[in-house]
Parts: structure tokens; sequence; C-alpha cells
């Protein structure tokens, strides 16, 4: 279950909007941030605090690809291949990924270190192509510099 | 022309109050709450500023629909789910110039009658929602937000609400719903979310650019601010401009410059002095434009005659490298991925050619392919509750109009001719 701070934490964002349902993508990423990625336990905790039924709570995680339904590596890539990125070489990125690292997109690397998903757009086109490691940005990506970042990311 | 919207970014502490206030920050506020709400929507409805998230739709004309409602709270939504892929204009002004999105929805929400805004920001950008946490808390702290806005007694509150990676959610009734909590799935309209909105009441949904033009309009008047680039669609805009050119970044320029300008004269032109191909002119949901297509004005009137659409001023410029089919392929699968789902057309339409698109690029077409895609695009386009699977048939409608011959290559071949 939820500790006290994380409770408090929720009831903070619930006094923000008319209808406590609108604290659940709040509470959904704070369960995420708690746990890992949203396992059932994680989701009970949030339909508890929020007093909504389990299955509106799963029912609308399942929904939005940044929440996560299985374990996640300490690191997790987020990689946008969609057209900007695709024409300027996100998808050898992605060749890169799998074959240096073992990663492949929706994967995680075998001792948990790294974990793939790749995107649609996030906004970086200017500059493709991108990605995001946890919330830290990087862009004007090349196999060699995607080695130097992740040398920070052990 | 004078950057407005994107004042004073070059600056590193661009997004701190202090500097904001320095180039005239929250002046335009001071000003306006000065006025009766009624002159501030007066003056929006004669500067002609529309929507700049992609449908232009009179701002004004939305925001009067909303006061005539006599039901309140009404909620101010700022659209900052920019998810069209190739766009990144807002992401400057969320980034580096978060004050004048708050001085213009203060303003708004002022005008509007409404005391509660709320940025719903994509689940994309994690910086930006720190700078704007951080710039709201600042804003409070100055009395530029709260429950006595600067001793006026004007009420406001912002706050800002992380989507979650779901591109439908920039769809305003899809965005209601996802800040309900709910799946990010559009409604049926009418009712318009001017009278039946977020928690049932009348909300006001405007993308970021739209609400950050709104100080401007006050600064300079709306006639004034009228007379700034096309008639019909008048005030700065801001192009995000990537692919194939030597300086690709966002570009704050008259709304009406031609396509050619904003490649060849803004952006440097074609990287590497190659040749241009093709260009899709406002994000991946409207129609390509061939090399020779653009000497056509970017705004809202003039691109449906030149054959696409102004959307959301995203230039993707494709030099001749690019295989056509490849760029569809990948936009239909961007499609099939975030169709929401509520609707058959869309749900299962973008998923079919996704799937004929595919064995097209992977050599695997067949003759009847080309006209299985328009078929099957035709039964999507018109036929969906909100504009993403017209967008999704519009691209492949387009990619097929002008070019044609390299699907027929790719079937004929058994595989790619161009990269």
């Amino acid at each position: 279950m939820f500790g006290e701070t994380v409770l408090k934490e929720i009831d903070e964002i619930r006094v923000k909007y008319p209808d406590r349902r609108s604290a659940l993508l709040p509470s959904l990423y704070i369960a995420q941030r708690e746990f890992g990625w949203l396992s059932q336990e994680a989701m009970q905790c949030v339909a508890k605090a929020l007093n909504l039924s389990e299955s509106i709570v799963r029912g609308t995680a399942s929904f939005y690809s940044m929440f996560k339904h299985k374990p996640v590596g300490r690191h997790l890539i987020q990689l946008c291949t969609n057209v900007s990125c695709m024409i300027l070489g996100a998808e050898r990125l992605v060749d890169f990924l799998g074959n240096k690292y073992g990663l492949q997109p929706d994967g995680t690397t075998e001792d948990g270190r790294l974990s793939l998903v790749v995107m649609e757009c996030i906004g970086a086109c200017g500059t493709a192509p991108a990605m995001l490691i946890n919330t830290d940005f990087y862009d004007n990506l090349s196999e060699k510099r995607i080695e130097e970042i992740l040398e920070k990311y052990k | 022309m004078e950057n407005f919207l994107l004042r004073n970014i070059e600056n590193p502490n661009s997004a701190d109050i202090n500097e904001y206030l320095k180039v005239g920050g929250y002046k335009n506020l001071t000003k306006s709450l000065g006025m009766k709400p009624k002159d501030i929507i007066e003056e929006v409805k004669k500067s002609g500023l529309r929507g700049r998230g992609g449908a232009g739709f009179p701002a004004a004309m939305k925001w009067n629909f909303a006061t005539a409602d006599p039901k309140f709270p009404k909620y101010l939504l700022c659209n900052a789910d920019e998810g069209e892929p190739g766009t990144f204009k807002d992401r400057p002004i969320l980034e580096k110039n978060p004050h004048l999105l708050i001085e213009g929805m203060v303003i708004s929400g002022y005008a509007l009658g409404s005391e509660y805004g709320y940025i719903y920001l994509r689940g994309e950008y994690p910086q930006a929602k720190d700078i704007l946490n951080e710039a709201i808390k600042q804003a409070y702290e100055k009395k530029y937000l709260g429950d006595d806005i600067l001793g006026k007694g004007v009420k406001f509150h912002l706050s800002v609400y992380q989507g979650a990676g779901a591109y439908i959610c920039g769809e305003e009734t899809a965005l209601i719903e996802s800040i309900e909590g709910k799946k990010g799935q559009p409604r049926s309209k009418p009712p318009f979310p001017v009278n039946v909105g977020a928690w049932s009441m009348p909300t006001i949904v405007n993308n970021v650019e739209t609400l950050s033009n709104v100080p401007y309009i006050m600064e300079i008047g709306g006639d004034a601010y009228s007379n700034i680039g096309s008639k019909d669609c008048p005030g700065p805009k801001l192009f995000s401009v990537s692919g194939y050119v030597e300086k690709p970044g966002v570009y704050e320029l008259p709304m009406g410059i031609s396509l050619r300008d904003i490649i060849y004269k803004h952006a440097g032109g074609i990287k590497d002095s190659k040749k241009l191909k093709a260009v899709i002119p406002g994000g991946i949901s409207t129609p390509v434009l061939p090399a020779d297509g653009i000497d056509c004005a970017m705004d809202f009137v003039s691109m449906p005659k030149a054959g696409s659409m102004l959307g959301s001023g995203a230039v993707i410029v494709l030099d001749e490298s690019v295989c056509m089919v490849r760029v569809a392929y990948r936009a239909l699968k961007f499609f099939e991925h975030e169709s929401c789902g509520k609707c058959v057309p869309c749900r299962e339409g973008t998923d079919w050619l996704r799937k004929i698109l595919e064995r097209i690029e992977n050599g695997k077409g067949s003759e009847g392919d080309i006209y299985l895609l328009s078929d099957v695009a035709g039964l999507i386009s018109g036929r969906t509750f909100c504009p993403l699977g017209d967008g999704a048939a519009g691209v492949v409608t387009g990619m097929i109009k002008h070019f044609r011959n390299e699907f027929e290559e790719h079937i004929k071949n058994k595989k790619c001719v161009v990269s």
C-alpha cells in the first residue's frame, strides 16, 4: 500500500479538480514512480487511494502508452522513429541498440539495465534523431553518440 | 518582423519571471485588467486570430460561444499536447517563454469569466513540465496568479496536467476526457466543449500558440494585429521545419508566407544542395506536396486550395533520397498506433492501410493494392468522430496522387528503387 507521504501527495492533487477521477492520471504516474511499473498491486493502490474501481483504473491506464504494464529496466530509453527521425537514420539506431546491447523494442536487457520503447514523435524533429532516457533528453543522435551517452546510465 | 512569441529566447534565463518582466512581460496583463472582459474579446475579434492548433477556428467566435453560455464555472484548457509528428513549435514557448503563455492564459481567463485554467502537457515533454511548474510558482508569488491578481479582485488558478503519450488527446474532446481521468477518446459533437466540456461545464480549449498571441494582441491592438500577414488569418505564426534542410528549427514568420520562402530563405534550403522531392507542409496528417507545389501561401485559407492544409505549420522537407512508400508506411504505422479504437472506420481502416503499405514496402505488393489503398482511404474519410481518420486517409491519397509511380515501381520491381 502507499505510504502516508504518497497518500498526502495524491490528496493535494485531488483538490485541484472538481472530480476525484481527474487525479487518476497523476496518481498512475506516482504509482509508476513508486513501483517502477504498474503492477496489479500498484493499480490496486491507486484504486483505493481515489476510491475508484480497479477496472476503471486498469482500463484507463492501459490506454496510455507511457504507463508501463510490465517491469522496465533501471533506465528507460524512449527513441523516436517517426518520419523526421526515420529519414535521418533512427531505424538504424534501433538496429544498433539490438546488435550492440541486445536490446529489442519493448524489451529489456538481460542485466535489467536498459529498456527500449520505440516512440512516436517526441517533438525534437529539428534536431533528429532524438530520444529520452528516463526524463533526460538527447538529440542529434548517432551510433557513437548513443554509445557515449549510455556510459552515464549504468 | 520582430519576434514576439519567441522574444528573448536566446537569453539562457528567459524562463525566469524577472527576465520576462525586463522585456515588458505582464504589462499586457496589467493593461487588460483595466479593461472590460467584453472589450478584450472585441480586440481579439478585431485581430482575426485563428486557433493555431491545426483547425484554424476563429478564436473570438469560440470565446463568444463560451461566454454566451450562462453556466459557471467555465474552464480554460491550454492544449500543450503537441503530438503531431513534425511539430515542435510550442516547445520553445513552453520551455523558454512560459510566462508568455501564463500571461496569455490569465488575460484570456479574465475575458472569458474563467477562474480555473489547466495546461494539458504531453508526457513526452518532462523538462517543460518542470519549467512550467516553476514559472507558475513564480507567477503566484508575484500575484499574477491567485485569488486577487494584482489587487484587482480577479481570480485565476493554473496548474499543469501531464498527458501520458496518447496523440489523440490533442483532439479537444479527447483532451477533456483525459483530464477527467478517462481514456482519451473523442466525444460525439454536439454538444461542443464551449457548452458541455470538462466536468460538464463550458470549456474553452486553446492551443499554446493561440493563447500566447493574446498578450501581443493586447499590446498592439486588434487592428494592428490584423494587418500582419494574411488578411483572412493574420498574425505571426510559428513554423517548425525539419528533415533535409540546412537550418532546421522553429521560425516565427508572418502567416501567409510562401512555403518556398520558409524552406529556402529561412531554413537555408535543401541540405547538401540536394534536390527537393516533396514537402509535408503542416505535420504528418497533412497531404504531401510535390517539389513544384511549394509556391503556396502558408495559412489556413490558402493551403486547402493548394491541395494540403496548414495544420500545425510543421514543415517536413524530403529530398530525392527519400522513399515515399516508406514515408507513407511509417505515417500509417503511427496512425494505426494512435487510433483510439472508438470508431470502426478509423480503427480498422488505419490497420488495413498500414498492412497494405507494409507489404508494398516489403516487395510483396500486388497490382490491385494501389486501388485498394484508395478504396480503404475513401471508406475512412468523413466517417469518423474526429479528424485522425481523415488525416490518415488524406496522407495515403496525397501520396498516391503525387507519387503513384513510386508505388507502382515498388510493386513491379518487388523492392525500393529510391533508397
